[in-house]
């Protein structure tokens, strides 16, 4: 039995997604000095801007070819941030996300799928290559300085942290966001999804109706 | 030996009025690249109040139990947890996504196909061992392996 994700729960998730960019605003202007696995209580959102969150970066691409956001302009993004070592949320966002692009169908050539690395010390060229590839022929890995992640991180607002971890390879893991971002054919945000809030049908099926409310105005 | 009377008192659980603790559908992802965690997730059921103390497993030199948390600014957290209490009539399932053990320090990769021992220890039941099946790095549960 599949749901539809109603209009009134992707208020919700948008609500949400703006109260998260509120709290980094904040966190952000140094109050970031949490190290520890537990979440501090967010600080209240206040008003942030729908401008806000867009899809800019330059970044290397898993193929070794350095990219922009221009070089996806005219495709609707589907873009994660994660990493490489990441056990658990990660490998279950990407197969999420393939199952996706597999229920687009033909429309799936109008659809980039981006997995953008927060660990870019580890998660160098070759290694995204070689993950990337684990999970669907289409999925591009994207890496880059820990200056250009960050920035990309900074566009789309979103959220990591370096946790030192003992037993971790490397001694640390990383923290972040597990947010799936829709991003229309112009970067702008157009919706986000998170891998346990519906199946990949409801996300294939916002995608599809999104093309065609695109295709009806042109 | 110690792996398949686990088995057994598994499977003979119904007419085994010993046996406290049931895992079901244990299974752990394939690793995509060398020397990186896995995870593995399983459902604990118990027909009395029980605490899951430890994991181990001969492929993993660490075992570490977690639960995810995401505040109330969507940012999702691995919480690590302790001790796991299972209480009967409500089974404890670990799913991607949500709570898993994450398997540290492998000795090898985990191959899509293969299997490996885990013990649970649990305050009272003591040592469940059961057989892991590897799935592929974008499997979501095991419910596709079956018939």
């Amino acid at each position: 039995m599949i749901s539809k994700p109603t209009t009134q729960t992707l208020r919700h998730v948008r609500l949400a997604l703006w109260a998260g960019a509120a709290a980094l605003l904040l966190l952000a202007g140094g109050a970031l000095t949490v190290r520890t696995y537990m979440a501090p209580p967010a600080p209240r959102a206040t008003s942030v801007g729908e401008a806000d969150i867009r899809s800019e970066f330059a970044l290397m691409e898993h193929t070794g070819r350095a990219v922009t956001e221009a070089d996806f302009a005219g495709r609707w993004q589907l873009v994660f941030f994660g990493f490489t070592h990441c056990p658990d949320i990660c490998p279950t966002t990407l197969a999420y996300m393939a199952s996706v692009l597999d229920l687009l169908g033909p429309q799936a050539d109008r659809v980039a799928q981006l997995f953008i690395t927060v660990d870019p010390v580890r998660d160098t060229v070759p290694v995204m290559a070689e993950y990337v590839s684990a999970f669907h022929p289409r999925l591009v890995g994207l890496t880059g300085t820990e200056a250009q992640v960050a920035e990309a991180a900074q566009a789309f607002r979103t959220w990591y942290e370096r946790v030192e971890e003992k037993t971790a390879p490397d001694g640390y893991m990383m923290a972040h966001a597990g947010h799936i971002y829709l991003m229309d054919p112009d970067g702008r945000f157009e919706a986000v999804f998170q891998e346990r809030d519906q199946p990949p049908e409801a996300v294939a099926e916002e995608i599809l109706m999104q093309i065609a409310k695109e295709e009806q105005q042109e | 030996m110690k792996l398949l009377t686990a088995s057994l008192l598994t499977f003979a659980w119904p007419l085994a009025a010993q046996a406290e603790i049931i895992v079901t559908d244990p299974w752990a992802r394939a690793s995509v690249l060398a020397s990186r965690p896995s995870a593995a997730y399983l459902t604990l059921t118990s027909d009395a109040p029980d605490r899951l103390l430890e994991v181990t497993s001969p492929v993993a030199g660490h075992v570490m139990l977690h639960g995810v948390a995401t505040d109330s600014a969507g940012v999702t957290r691995m919480v690590h947890i302790e001790e796991l209490d299972v209480s009967p009539g409500t089974p404890v399932t670990l799913a991607p996504g949500d709570s898993h053990l994450m398997l540290m320090d492998l000795s090898r990769k985990l191959e899509e196909g293969e299997s490996f021992p885990m013990t649970l220890v649990f305050e009272g039941t003591g040592d469940v061992t059961v057989d892991v099946p590897v799935l592929g790095p974008g499997a979501m549960g095991p419910t596709e392996e079956r018939p």
